[in-house]
């Protein structure tokens, strides 16, 4: 190639491309930082964030799940165990028929997909904002009924407790039912294992399988 | 009679392991081990939003040498679980593993034969981290929760005997491949 003059251009690159790069490193200075403060300042998450699944309850208390399985059969990581039990008058835990006796959902697998919130047909699961989940054994993973289960809000009452007066499964989803009636009381949770106070021995309680067979 | 009584119970006279497990958990260096999409969010963790230099460890080491935590970040196939197994015995004490993620926690929704079903199955982990993948901060958390557990660890004597009686636990355990339920 032939010896030519530098250009302009090319002249001037040569001196300002080292001091370029400090120029950027200078208007970073004044840039908004990025960095997120987390275990100090938690940003809250998209309100529909997939979290930890939360069982619901009627405003009286009484739980919204009826264990029909349909989660667990919607649930592309097989991560929910569901068995259903039938209600009694004397140990009522779901305005219908029905409850879900044992309830798990194996952290280890959930994906957090959702496809089970789709598939409960009367909102008993859902999601929460939830996300700190990890733990140190596959075990504590596993979370069981009693950790999945909503707080008692004002006007609930723990369940098992007797149904509303005059009102059946229905006027609980027509929303008729707004607080548990004056005077419900807990009563005996036989299936628990629970005595009832007179000293009659209640029968033993099956053994939850799933997680600890 | 010293200063000791000046100041606040248990601040002078902290413990040696107290103070050798808070400088064991302010530099734990991460070795690489991105295996699917989890990695994504585990680069995500490690770059300037995260910041996982905020607690001593954006360093991630190619070389398992110079490593002091594994974060198994996605899913483990038949054929990868030697070469995890030899990078985790590569490492040299005292060593911890992070399992990120549905996959390598369990299998996740892999139910196959072409994925290990948990990497409790061939290295010993220390914090199992649900998600699928889990979001930068549930990372964080799991790492935090794992700097709670380094800073309690033991020296010496004490380590040995703990390790003792954990590898007694362990063979008294029923094993994963026999567990029945959701635990399988």
């Amino acid at each position: 190639m032939p010896d030519r003059e530098p250009r302009d251009e090319e002249s001037r690159t040569r001196w300002q491309n080292p001091v370029a790069g400090f120029g950027v490193t200078f208007t970073a200075m004044f840039k908004k930082r990025l960095t997120e403060q987390y275990p100090e300042y938690k940003k809250p998450v998209a309100p529909r964030f997939h979290g930890r699944h939360q069982l619901n309850r009627h405003p009286d208390g009484l739980e919204k799940c009826i264990g029909c399985e349909l989660c667990a059969w919607a649930c592309p990581a097989d991560a929910i165990y569901v068995e259903g039990a039938d209600n009694t008058d004397e140990e009522r835990y779901s305005p219908g028929e029905r409850y879900g006796r044992v309830y798990q959902i194996n952290y280890a697998r959930c994906i957090l997909c959702g496809l089970c919130i789709e598939a409960c047909p009367t909102r008993a699961l859902t999601m929460t904002n939830e996300y700190e989940l990890a733990d140190r054994t596959r075990e504590s993973l596993i979370y069981t009924k009693e950790e999945l289960l909503a707080g008692l809000e004002e006007g609930m009452v723990d369940t098992p407790h007797a149904i509303f007066p005059g009102m059946t499964e229905q006027d609980y989803y027509r929303g008729q039912v707004t607080e548990a009636a004056p005077g419900t009381v807990r009563q005996v949770a036989v299936s628990k294992g629970e005595r009832s106070e007179d000293g009659e021995e209640a029968e033993p309680a099956e053994k939850a399988e799933g997680a600890d067979a | 009679m010293g200063i000791e009584e000046k100041l606040p119970s248990g601040f002078l006279l902290t413990t040696v392991e107290q103070a050798a497990g808070w400088v064991r958990k302010a530099s734990v260096f991460p070795a690489t081990f991105g295996l699917a999409c989890c990695a994504i969010e585990m680069m995500t963790t490690g770059a300037g939003r995260y910041d996982m230099a905020r607690f001593g460890m954006e360093v991630f080491r190619g070389s398992p040498r110079q490593a002091d935590l594994m974060i198994v970040a996605g899913r483990v196939s038949q054929k990868m679980a030697p070469v995890l197994r030899q990078v985790y015995d590569q490492m040299p004490n005292p060593k911890w593993v992070i399992s990120m993620g549905v996959c390598a926690s369990s299998g996740g929704m892999f139910n196959n034969y072409a994925i290990v079903q948990g990497v409790d199955h061939i290295v010993p982990v220390d914090i199992y981290l649900p998600g699928c993948p889990p979001r930068p901060e549930m990372l964080l958390d799991a790492i935090i929760k794992l700097h709670r557990k380094i800073q309690n660890e033991k020296l010496g004597v004490n380590r040995e005997q703990e390790e003792r009686l954990a590898e007694e636990a362990a063979l008294k355990a029923v094993p994963t491949i026999e567990m029945k339920g959701l635990l399988r």
